[in-house]
């Protein structure tokens, strides 16, 4: 969001603009049609979403869609329940918080108040490079080297399963909870800690009971828009969770998350139009819906923090 | 009750420890890709095309799909994203549709990319007739990394002190020409990083291919871009079947067979150089624009 500065930036008056130039007016028309386009971005993704998807139900009643156990909507016999895959997408969600969030918050307090500025110039771009790794690449990992690791502790492990995939998604997004947590803490003022010091208290203490608390705002921000990084993941619980929709909590199990139907149906070639088509729109539909509300909660947090200053 | 100083230490090593985990499973991975696919990487395997028997398998149709979808999504994204940038930094007034494009573009980077294959797919490849082509699938890629270049860009824009623009307008410029010549080139250390991470993002993603109809097996390569005829230069291929490195990997991943295991490491080994090469050319720019800028 646009900062309020102390003065708005100089703006040169406009009638000069025109008399001299009359390309200006062109350039700067042809900029802000370039600006929109961010908006029809927006229009394009929704207006397919609920065109394709009003057609979904005008086939399927929203009460099924919503109550039904069962998702086979390309069987002989068809069920439209989407329970099983926003379940299948919970659990990994909640398996890859358990880890991002944790560790994240750790790593994010470390640099914040530990590291030296030599060491945090050093690790934090190697920290990004956990972003930068194509996610098919850490859907290889999660099945061929992840899940044989787990099969150790629990040898009735199956091949596919939701830790490994949600264990993995949590490693790709410990970057991002971390660095979110640590841009929250860096924006407490330096006065703060300083009270802190000149009353005794340890570099810990400081931490836990003062920068802490008073970044709470942005850090809950951050664990609020790794859900939505986590939902929207795709190749890894495509490759490593399995594509079988499960109505389970059990993260030992296989299941089938709302990404990895809309991969599994997109593999195959079904007929544009069919009602196999529009399923995957509206499995999209309820992805798009839970990820804008985690979205928006996590600007709404990140936007309270920066207002307590 | 432990002592402060014990309780202090602990902490400090128990942050550092978890911040080595994680970069150690980077280096795992890493590790686990090169102990798998580096007896891949040969001559014959980037020359060759996708196969039933592994040990003849490659990726010829891969790696040339991917360098043609990357142009297509750079052509798209860089000219409208530096454009929209400048545009909302520059010129746009405080005013309601400021800020719903402000909030319109935080929004987008938090979409999930297969929902952008998902609106490709509607809109591109039927609504548009583009078909499952290298078009269509540099286009969605670069919508999908729209957001990331404007936001990157207007932080490279933002970095130039007003002192600049206004020594500029002193002189009689106007807004255009400061920002063409003033603003735009003092900010083009930024520009530059944000769109090579961007194009990095990019190269491997993998979602939102599957949904426009990336191949998953493909044994020849699009048109080349020249022909005999005048005027020799051809866009015949914007329109051809492609695949991608990601996708290749994905469908040697999902194999049973354990030497498809192999392939699929030595795709991913190839994509990894590629995106650490663009990681560290992004540093590197950030590291040389940065000491030749002097406020």
């Amino acid at each position: 969001m646009k900062t309020e500065g102390p003065e708005p930036r100089f703006q040169p008056v406009r009638s000069a603009g025109i008399l001299r130039r009359p390309g200006e007016r062109a350039i700067e028309a042809m900029l802000l049609a370039a600006a929109l386009a961010s908006v029809a971005i927006t229009l394009g993704i929704v207006g397919v979403l609920l065109y394709e998807s009003a057609a979904f139900f005008r086939q399927v009643a929203p009460l099924e869609f919503f109550t039904d156990t069962q998702w086979t909507p390309l069987f002989s016999e068809p069920r439209y329940g989407i329970a099983p895959l926003v379940c299948g997408t919970v659990v990994t969600t909640a398996v890859a918080l358990a880890v991002a969030v944790p560790a994240g918050t750790i790593v994010a307090v470390y640099l914040s108040e530990y590291a030296s500025p030599l060491l945090r110039e050093i690790v934090k771009p190697v920290m990004e490079l956990l972003s930068a790794v194509p996610t098919v690449v850490y859907g290889y990992f999660a099945l061929l080297f992840v899940t044989p690791l787990l099969q150790r502790v629990w040898p009735e492990l199956p091949g596919f399963n939701m830790l490994s995939a949600g264990l993995v998604i949590g490693v790709m997004i410990i970057p991002y909870v971390s660095s979110v947590s640590e841009d929250a803490m860096r924006a407490v003022p330096l006065s703060l800690r300083e009270g802190s010091y000149a009353l005794g208290a340890t570099r810990m203490q400081t931490a836990v009971r003062v920068v802490v608390p008073c970044a709470l705002s942005g850090m809950a921000a951050a664990y609020v828009l790794a859900v939505s990084r986590a939902i929207g993941e795709t190749m890894v619980v495509a490759i490593a969770a399995g594509m079988q929709p499960t109505l389970t909590w059990n993260p030992l199990e296989p299941a089938a998350t709302l990404t990895a139907y809309i991969v599994q149906v997109s593999l195959g070639d079904l007929p544009h139009g069919s009602i196999g088509y529009r399923t995957i729109f509206a499995a999209g539909l309820v992805l798009f819906l839970m990820t804008l509300a985690f979205n928006i909660a996590g600007h709404v947090l990140r936007k309270r923090l920066y207002q307590a200053y | 009750m432990m002592s402060r100083q014990l309780r202090e230490g602990l902490f400090a090593v128990a942050g550092l420890l978890t911040m080595l985990v994680a970069l150690f499973a980077l280096g795992a991975l890493l590790a686990g890709l090169a102990m798998d696919g580096w007896d891949r990487l040969s001559w014959r395997f980037f020359a060759s095309y996708p196969s039933r028997f592994p040990e003849q398998a490659g990726i010829l149709a891969a790696w040339v799909g991917t360098v043609l979808v990357m142009v297509v999504t750079a052509f798209a994204a860089v000219p409208l994203g530096l454009a929209a940038a400048v545009y909302l930094e520059e010129y746009a007034p405080t005013h309601w549709l400021t800020d719903l494009i402000d909030i319109n573009v935080a929004n987008l980077a938090g979409v999930p990319s297969i929902v952008y294959g998902l609106m490709a797919l509607g809109l591109f490849v039927y609504r548009f007739g583009l078909g499952h082509s290298v078009l269509t699938a540099g286009l969605t890629l670069a919508l999908l990394i729209l957001p990331m270049v404007i936001i990157a860009t207007r932080e490279a824009i933002r970095s130039v002190p007003d002192g600049v623009r206004e020594a500029a307008y002193a002189l009689g410029a106007t807004k255009w020409q400061t920002v063409k010549d003033h603003v735009v080139p003092y900010s083009m250390g930024g520009i530059l990083t944000g769109i090579i991470l961007a194009l990095s993002r990019a190269i491997g993603e993998t979602a939102p291919l599957i949904t426009v109809g990336a191949l998953s097996f493909i044994a020849f390569l699009p048109h080349p871009p020249w022909q005999a005829e005048f005027p020799f230069v051809s866009f015949q291929w914007l329109l051809d079947p492609f695949t991608v490195l990601p996708m290749q990997m994905f469908n040697w991943v999902s194999r049973p067979q354990e030497e498809f295991h192999r392939n699929a490491a030595g795709a991913g080994l190839v994509l990894m150089a590629m995106t650490l090469a663009m990681n560290a050319l992004a540093i590197y720019v950030r590291a040389r624009f940065r000491k030749r800028i002097r406020w």
